[in-house]
């Protein structure tokens, strides 16, 4: 069967976008052709800065013909609905339609409409234009003097070439022909911009492929890839020296060349003063290099990679000495951003803080700082942590915000004040907190466990959420811009990971003091627990328990201890884990449905103790027995913090539960009783919720 | 180029590569104009940029624009940073289909060889909040250095350029640096002369650079700068009122220029204030979005002028 190559040729494709074109391309075109009737055997997309290609492969020459019967109006009907028939079958008159009789409902006309299946080769001159005028460029544009007309194509860059060839292996292909606003389709590409410019006629995708790499062009992104990771390693380990890997520059650096040819440049001893984060921010976010390190110290070296696109005549030596060049201009820059830094104490910068606003509505920076000092020093005793350290790690932890190395590379921030901290003789807890506080930033990120650090990284988080809280701008669906989410995650790690006993309600109080809120202290703490809540659910089902425990936990009053939560739903899961929490569960579950029906029927609830005198079986003395001993075996395990006694004291209700149900008609004819055995059913539900609401369990 | 004399060449003198870039431009058919008269940014300030890249009718043009960027002055201690700095210009509307080989037959003109240099095109989406402007394009890289921006107008003084026009500017000082081979700015061969001769940029501009930085950032006048600002802002609305005119079919305004003149003023006078810090970080916002409103309405006056309209 025949195979399809597109290639679409520009000016060069933002790196950062290749990968999903060649998708969306891929995608695009194949959806299209199925949406057809045209089922394909294999496809596959590439993309270099100056190409998006495609191939399709084992596409049916045609669509196969199409056989449809349209049933038309009964014989005899009105006119107009004949006529209408007639119409929307295409036929010129009754003559041309078959009549199917039914006894039943009457005779009616049928038309046998045959649809001659279309050629593949027509079929794709009608798709391809439409996918490249609507293709999903994250940004797209104009040029040219054709920008002035209505309806101009807009494309990433100017597009220059269209190749669309379709057919089979051992045969001259065809020209898929259609022309874009001005660009017609043929046989023509054109290889590497500098190396081999000239104009390349290619039939199909294996020739295609062959040809670019003999006009110096890799096709394949992967394969560019590993060339750049080989040759790199090769030439690091040549001069005893490692590659720091970094996957998102591989990805970029191999999507701004279509020929990459690896090299090594050197720098400067003297600037490996510097810290090496800096060296290496600078090196790769300004000039798209690599960097090595010393495999024996584990620091950097003062070489570096850099990925050229040409093969120049010279075997490299001026691009080297260029970009060293470009290179030491960079890190001249950030060695007297960095020593400019130094020259100022991180205190002195707080001043400027006044003058940022962090939000519209919850003031400047410097007001949040405070607000952190303040809530850090009152959280401090609670994690363990020294107040005046603490309060000294509040004070200076942002004001690394306004040095010039976190300008020019911001995601140095907090490592560059750990610097400076030390650098002006902070003590070490209070340096490190620069860069904790931050942590951890995600699900996979480092918990800080120094206690300073700790404070200062919750009284940062709860300010945040308290704040976006009270001006009430929550996270929405999708939506998050401040990052909500994970700032409440992170509260959770810090505790759980830390084994902290932390009054998050406590904390979240001493947050709102002085603020204007929205909603009433009360509902913005209640809300807030909630969302923990459902943060907590979301940590614990990724690491594989149960949700519905989670619930079953916080439904109990008072629950804002997240470390006894996660206990409570440890203890939790193992018992349901066993004969007698299932049972238990199930004889808990069937009493609240009994219950239920008779509060509904009755229009009451049957609270209170029940009556001992009322108890006619054994089965009912016992269950009262039972649960009088759960409920105190249960509650004091559970006052020392024993989840799993607590469980195992729930567990030896179980089979007075199991008897009740067996021996005991609830409903009994005498009122008096019924409504007693109904009061005792809900001591199970009350004695079970010393431990968790069992009614917010899943079976 | 075997014609220059060795003080021309602009691999060893500054105004060597400038005319270098100028006789190149003019060889191709471009205006070459001289820098506008007033304080600007960049050269995409010269209106024969803004405002010459809306409308209908072609224009080619190019020209040096020096740029004043108060808030980068460094006393002249930085290697490479300044307050005043020269652009090199182009203008081409349309695009031309091959303006990225034109562009990079100017490079091989100043002596950058392509087979022995690197020379990449990497994204880089301009947008000038103040000019109401933005176009997608890249920067162009010289084994490893910035060299020049490329981009495609797609909106200038919030009017939708159609045609599109592309935009070529070339950092002269740091293109200079590339192919003299020098580190600091200072450093650089002016002239290209030798010995006693030889004049140096360290000569005709450090002193400048200190003196402006001192302005710049510790006196320069600021309740006069604030006037300043809303004295532009108010005649450039009143210039914008009073040049439109009832012309037979559809309106025509008579003063798009002179109320642009203003519009660079005020964004003049901004940048300044900002350089001193006593804009606000709020304030900031509403500064650019003032001075934007004025390049908008002279964006709108100037596509109703002879020079901007379609016939």
């Amino acid at each position: 069967m025949p195979d399809l190559l597109l290639e679409l040729f520009s000016e060069e494709i933002p790196a950062r976008m290749q990968a999903k074109a060649a998708d969306d391309l891929r995608r695009m075109v194949t959806d299209k052709l199925v949406a057809e009737g045209l089922v394909y055997e294999g496809a596959k997309a590439f993309a270099t800065p100056r190409r998006l290609a495609l191939t399709v492969h084992g596409i049916p020459a045609r669509q196969a013909d199409l056989k449809e019967e349209r049933k038309g109006p009964r014989v005899g009907g009105p006119e107009a609905a004949i006529a209408g028939f007639l119409k929307a079958a295409g036929l010129s008159s009754l003559d041309e339609a078959q009549i199917q009789r039914d006894p039943k409902k009457g005779d009616f006309y049928v038309a046998l409409i045959e649809k001659p299946g279309r050629a593949t080769l027509d079929v794709l001159a009608e798709i391809l234009p439409v996918i490249i005028r609507t293709f999903p460029w994250p940004k797209s544009m104009r040029w040219g003097a054709r920008s002035a007309r209505p309806g101009a194509l807009s494309w990433v860059r100017p597009l220059h070439a269209i190749t669309a060839t379709f057919g089979l292996e051992t045969e001259e292909p065809d020209v898929v022909k259609f022309a874009i606003d001005g660009i017609e389709t043929g046989q023509t590409t054109f290889g590497h911009r500098f190396m081999a410019p000239q104009a390349v006629a290619v039939r199909r995708f294996e020739d295609y492929e062959a040809k670019l790499l003999e006009a110096k062009v890799v096709l394949d992104p992967e394969r560019r890839k590993d060339t750049i990771l080989t040759d790199a390693k090769q030439l690091a380990f040549a001069q005893g020296f490692e590659l720091v890997e970094d996957q998102v520059l591989l990805d970029e650096v191999a999507g701004l060349v279509e020929w990459p040819v690896v090299l090594m440049g050197s720098f400067d001893q003297e600037f490996l003063s510097i810290p090496g984060e800096v060296i290496r921010a600078t090196i790769r976010n300004n000039q798209k290099c690599f960097v090595l390190r010393d495999p024996k110290t584990e620091k950097l070296a003062n070489k570096f990679i850099l990925t050229s696109n040409i093969e120049a005549s010279d075997g490299g030596k001026a691009i080297v000495a260029g970009n060293e060049r470009v290179i030491r201009a960079r890190l001249s820059d950030a060695k007297f951003f960095y020593e400019t830094d130094l020259k100022t104490k991180l205190e002195d910068r707080l001043p400027k803080f006044e003058q940022i606003v962090f939000h519209e509505k919850l003031g400047t920076q410097g007001e949040r700082i405070k607000r952190i000092e303040r809530l850090a020093a009152e959280i401090a005793p609670l994690v363990g942590a020294d107040v005046e350290k603490t309060k000294r790690a509040a004070h200076l932890a942002k004001t690394d915000l306004l040095t010039d190395v976190v300008g020019e590379f911001p995601e140095l921030q907090g490592l560059m004040g750990k610097y400076y901290a030390l650098a002006q003789g902070e003590d070490a807890s209070v340096a490190a907190a620069s860069e904790e506080h931050y942590k951890p930033q995600g699900p996979n990120d480092r918990v800080p466990t120094d206690p300073v650090s700790v404070a200062v990284a919750l009284a940062d988080k709860i300010d945040t959420l308290v704040g976006f809280w009270a001006i009430d701008e929550k996270p929405t669906g999708s939506k998050d811009p401040y990052a909500l989410r994970r700032a409440a995650l992170g509260v959770i790690r810090l505790i759980v990971e830390n084994k902290l006993r932390f009054p998050i309600l406590k904390a979240a109080a001493a947050a709102s003091v002085d603020r204007s809120t929205k909603v009433g202290l009360d509902q913005l703490a209640s809300d807030l627990l909630s969302f923990f809540a459902d943060r907590l659910k979301v940590q614990l089902r990724e690491q594989g328990a149960r949700h519905d425990l989670v619930d079953a936990v916080f439904a109990l009053e008072g629950q804002d201890d997240l470390l006894m939560v996660v206990r409570r739903v440890e203890a939790l899961g193992k018992f349901l884990d066993t004969d007698d929490g299932k049972n238990l569960l199930a004889g808990t579950k069937r009493a609240s449905n009994i219950l239920s029906i008779e509060e509904k029927k009755d229009k009451r609830k049957f609270d209170g103790a029940p009556e001992p005198s009322l108890y006619s079986l054994a089965e009912e003395k016992a269950l009262a027995d039972a649960i009088d001993l759960a409920k105190v075996g249960a509650s004091v395990a559970v006052m020392n913090e024993d989840f799993e006694s607590a469980m195992s004291a729930m567990a030896k209700l179980r089979p007075a539960v199991d008897a009740f149900f067996d021996k005991v008609k609830v409903n009994d004819d005498d009122p008096k009783v019924r409504e007693n055995r109904l009061t005792l059913l809900n001591e199970i539900r009350v004695a079970t919720r010393a431990v968790a609401d069992f009614s917010k369990i899943q079976d | 180029m075997d014609a220059l004399p060795a003080h021309m060449r602009p691999e060893r003198s500054f105004q060597g590569l400038i005319l270098t870039l100028q006789r190149y431009w003019a060889d191709y058919g471009c205006v070459i104009l001289q820098p506008y008269d007033m304080e600007v940014g960049a050269g995409t300030f010269h209106p024969a940029t803004t405002l010459r890249a809306l409308g209908p009718k072609p224009w080619n043009a190019a020209y040096v624009q020096p740029s004043r960027r108060p808030k980068d002055g460094r006393y002249g201690e930085n290697p490479n940073r300044l307050q005043h700095y020269y652009q090199f210009q182009v203008i081409l509307k349309p695009s031309p289909p091959d303006i990225q080989d034109l562009y990079l037959k100017s490079l091989a003109a100043i002596g950058v060889d392509s087979h022995l240099h690197d020379i990449r095109f990497v994204e880089d989406d301009w947008e000038s909040p103040t000019l109401g402007a933005w176009g997608l394009g890249w920067e162009c890289w010289c084994d490893g250095m910035e060299v020049s921006q490329f981009t495609y107008f797609q909106q200038v003084a919030g009017v939708e350029c159609a045609p599109v026009a592309g935009e070529l500017t070339y950092g002269l000082e740091r293109l200079a640096m590339y192919v003299q081979g020098v580190d600091r700015v200072y450093d650089l061969n002016f002239n290209g002369r030798d010995g006693a001769d030889k004049v140096t940029y360290g000569e005709v501009f450090l002193q400048a650079e200190q003196e402006y930085s001192r302005h710049n950032f510790e006196y320069s006048d600021v309740e006069m700068l604030f006037e300043q600002f809303k004295m532009a802002e108010a005649a450039c609305r009143k210039y914008l009122a009073a040049g439109w005119k009832d012309a037979g079919n559809g309106k025509e305004h008579l003063m798009a220029l002179p109320a642009y003149d203003q519009c660079i003023k005020a964004s003049h006078a901004f940048n300044l204030l900002d350089a001193r810090g006593v804009i606000s970080v709020t304030e900031r916002q509403s500064y650019i979005l003032r001075v934007r409103e004025l390049a908008k309405a002279c964006g709108e006056a100037w596509v109703h002028t002879e020079a901007g309209r379609a016939s």
